[in-house]
């Protein structure tokens, strides 16, 4: 019965209930205090009672620190969270941060907000006022596009949805015809649709354009465009021609030198003074082709990361098979090529997608330029936290979506070499 | 003969047609835009060149790091919000390498609670847009900051409220002793540490190199203190009454809620990269390195420097060489909260000020393009430098 020996296999007994009882007390005490404000250990100098869980959890994880005790969960717990002192200090520290953010955010997220009326005077608690978000929604989602026309965007992107939910239970034959028809002829429908001018329909000048939806169009058509061209400047940049050679190093290394930001505003103020004078192209194509070329360059990169991974002995095989440079490059190469480089690729369409809100420097607004317009519209002022909290969650969820299918499909496509 | 050598068949007129077709196309894409600029800037009544750079600003920069003010040239505006983009820059890169490494090692950790939030923290800090990190930081977090009256207090030395976070300011006499004294102790370092690793690697002697190096950077700075009459005292904020309602700070140095905000959202964004080259870096280097170290008797500190650490620096660097120029790019985005950087002054205030869209744009986009091209020259040196150590 040495009580200050360490604690093993053989005091295991006396040690454990002590152990836990500490811990979970430390626990208890900061639950107690985070979700109710009553502070249990509140008997001891305010000092101590500070500090008073983090000592008691840290003497009942040392107590309870018992290697091979035979007892299957403690080993568990011991090893992942409790293998030395700093590791159960981190541990204590991380689970009470944890607990006593959760009821504020609680609070602030549901408890306390407000999530029925039609305006700010209806929001009386003291948490997040999703009324904002409720009444601006329509034009978070479609910008400044008229209510009565809102039905063609959602139709493009119903249509959208329902050709690539069925490409994917298709045969692979049909699923080809699927895929050319999404790449060659969906995107003019869509956005004849979306546009309009004929056919009966309403023209909608792109000033009104905006919200979500001007997002998704802008990402849709740049991923489209600056796929093809990425590949045809990796290409260009491993040619054996030099000048072609050349103009393509040009081209990327401009591209990626410089921000987006100053590209966009080149397109802006700059691009109008090298065209005839008279001559007008809308504002949309000139941000798209902007930001087209912009990732085309990092596409390119990318693309290059992959042809350069190959193994010689592939170009020389197809070489000897009596293939000329595309027939080589389309179906030897590049096929092997952007397999390698699917993290990248979906890296660059990531990214693609996040800079779109930049656009709100030529004055098109997407969801985080409408959040702006909302937040500064007398009658709903100080509306800012809900608005980008919103936002970000929004953002989040398509972006975090992407990375993990992107991982699916690296998965699914490697092959063993 | 004659006929071959311009046939398709031949190789060398093969080849010479469509980069004649590229180069063709792109002078003549130049040529074409160059005469339409010309004509519209003749419209315009203004002509080409940089003269404009000497011309009176005439307007004002929020924060400025030298003394500007309206009757300033653009090219003084152009240098001020420069120095901008370089401070916040060198802000944010401390900071993301700081939290970065931090995050890193933390999803190393085989404690898995630690593990788990480094992870969610870069999942959730990755996903988010930057643009919408700045906004939430600018417009929603620092906007509920108390005003200068109920600021919250660190101890009367510093005070965090809506109009900024106001530090205490250095005030140096002789500091450019100071300076010299930390340069030298560098040096000194340097010729330590090679003195060092001659003697490591011809006679295998260890040196105490760490505590070498430390005392030397903290002694000499120390003497010019004590015997060349450094010295330094602290001027600290106090709150002063504009008005029966208005009130600020005096004296000290005024950090503003944009470059606050700025710094926040770059440093925490660029340290999710950092967090995954890192781990990356650590997990690159292999198991049998580390085991090999130990089976030679070199202690675990000595694996960790001589063994682990060079390994992994060499896949660590070029990425994050990459990460900090993205940053340095991303702080381009202080133009969508009026922080003074290069693009606001330059392509914004003074662009619209003076009409000179081309001269203005391309001097930018030159200035970020020449920041890119030598950090990658460093890099490519970097590369290479690794690379011949690799046997």
């Amino acid at each position: 019965m040495n009580l200050i020996s360490r604690p093993s296999k053989e005091n295991l007994k006396s040690y454990l209930p002590v152990g836990i009882t500490l811990f979970s007390l430390s626990f208890v005490d900061v639950f107690v205090n985070a979700f109710f404000n009553y502070n249990l250990l509140g008997f001891f100098p305010s000092q101590i009672s500070y500090f008073s869980p983090l000592i008691f959890g840290f003497i009942g994880l040392y107590l309870i620190r018992i290697e091979f005790s035979g007892i299957r969960f403690l080993d568990i717990l011991n090893r992942n969270i409790n293998s030395n002192n700093f590791n159960a200090l981190l541990t204590l520290l991380t689970v009470f941060i944890i607990i006593k953010s959760i009821p504020p955010l609680l609070n602030w997220f549901i408890l306390d907000a407000n999530f029925l009326g039609n305006s700010k005077d209806d929001c009386t608690g003291d948490g997040a006022c999703w009324v904002f978000i409720k009444v601006w929604f329509n034009r978070f989602m479609y910008g400044l596009y008229p209510d009565a026309e809102q039905w063609r965007i959602n139709t493009a992107f119903l249509i959208l949805f329902i050709i690539v939910g069925v490409s994917f239970f298709v045969s692979a034959k049909l699923k080809k015809y699927f895929i050319l028809f999404l790449v060659f002829v969906y995107p003019f429908l869509g956005i004849e649709l979306i546009s309009g001018g004929s056919f009966g329909l309403k023209y909608v000048e792109t000033a009104a354009w905006g919200g979500l939806s001007l997002t998704f169009i802008i990402s849709a058509f740049a991923i489209l465009f600056c796929f093809p061209i990425g590949v045809f400047l990796a290409l260009g940049r491993r040619s054996s021609l030099p000048a072609i050679r050349y103009v393509s190093i040009g081209f990327i290394e401009l591209w990626r030198g410089v921000p987006l930001i100053t590209v966009l505003f080149m397109s802006a103020v700059m691009f109008p003074m090298f065209l005839p004078d008279g001559t007008f192209i809308d504002k949309l194509i000139r941000v798209l082709i902007a930001i087209t070329l912009f990732e085309a360059a990092y596409m390119a990169e990318v693309v290059r990361g992959g042809l350069q991974a190959l193994p010689k002995g592939q170009y020389e095989a197809a070489r000897s098979l009596g293939m000329g440079y595309w027939k080589m490059n389309l179906l030897i190469i590049l096929p092997q090529a952007l397999k390698l480089v699917i993290p990248g690729i979906a890296n660059t369409l990531l990214a693609l997608v996040k800079d779109t809100p930049l656009i709100f420097v030529v004055g098109l607004m997407e969801l985080a330029g409408m959040i702006g317009l909302a937040k500064t519209n007398p009658k709903w002022l100080g509306m800012a936290m809900e608005g980008y909290v919103f936002a970000g969650l929004v953002f989040w969820i398509i972006c975090y979506a992407m990375s993990r299918y992107s991982q699916n499909l690296e998965k699914k496509l490697s092959t063993e070499r | 003969m004659i006929f071959k050598k311009f046939s398709i068949e031949n190789k060398k007129a093969r080849d010479l047609i469509p980069q004649a077709i590229t180069v063709l196309a792109l002078l003549s894409v130049i040529i074409y835009f160059a005469t339409n600029a010309q004509i519209n800037m003749g419209n315009r009544g203004i002509s080409f060149g940089f003269g404009f750079l000497n011309q009176e600003a005439s307007f004002d920069i929020t924060f400025s790091m030298i003394e500007y003010d309206g009757s300033h040239s653009y090219g003084r505006a152009f240098l001020v919000g420069l120095l901008n983009t370089i401070l916040v820059s060198a802000i944010g890169i401390f900071f993301a390498t700081i939290a970065g490494v931090i995050v890193g090692v933390s999803r190393l950790s085989d404690n898995y609670l630690i593990a788990k939030v480094a992870e969610w923290y870069v999942e959730i800090f990755r996903n988010i847009p930057l643009i919408l990190q700045i906004f939430f930081w600018y417009f929603a977090a620092l906007r509920a900051l108390p005003l200068p009256e109920n600021g919250i207090n660190f101890n009367d030395i510093s005070f965090l409220t809506i109009k900024g976070w106001y530090v205490p300011k250095f005030i140096w006499t002789n500091f450019n002793i100071f300076l010299l004294s930390v340069i030298a102790a560098f040096v000194a370092i340097y010729f330590i540490n090679s003195y060092a690793t001659k003697q490591r690697e011809q006679f295998g002697k260890q040196l105490p190199t760490a505590t070498i190096s430390l005392s030397t950077l903290i002694l000499l700075p120390l003497i010019t203190f004590l015997f060349l009459g450094v010295s330094l005292t602290f001027e600290y904020p106090v709150l002063k009454q504009l008005s029966p309602t208005v009130y600020t700070y005096e004296g000290g140095v005024s950090i503003i809620p944009e470059l606050i905000a700025l710094a926040l959202a770059l440093s925490m964004y660029t340290a999710t990269f950092i967090a995954e080259n890192v781990r990356a870096g650590i997990l690159g280097v292999s198991k049998g390195q580390k085991e090999a170290a130990a089976s030679i008797g070199l202690t675990k500190n000595q694996i960790l420097k001589l063994v682990v650490m060079p390994q992994a620096l060499r896949i660590i660097i070029p990425p994050t060489t990459n990460q900090y120029l993205n940053l340095t790019k991303n702080s381009s985005l202080a133009a969508a909260i009026a922080y003074p950087d290069i693009v606001l002054v330059f392509a914004g205030t003074a662009l619209m000020q003076t009409g000179r869209a081309i001269e203005i744009i391309s001097i930018t986009m030159l200035t970020y393009l020449t920041l890119s091209i030598s950090i990658s020259i460093f890099m490519n040196w970097y590369n290479k430098k690794m690379a011949i150590k690799e046997k």
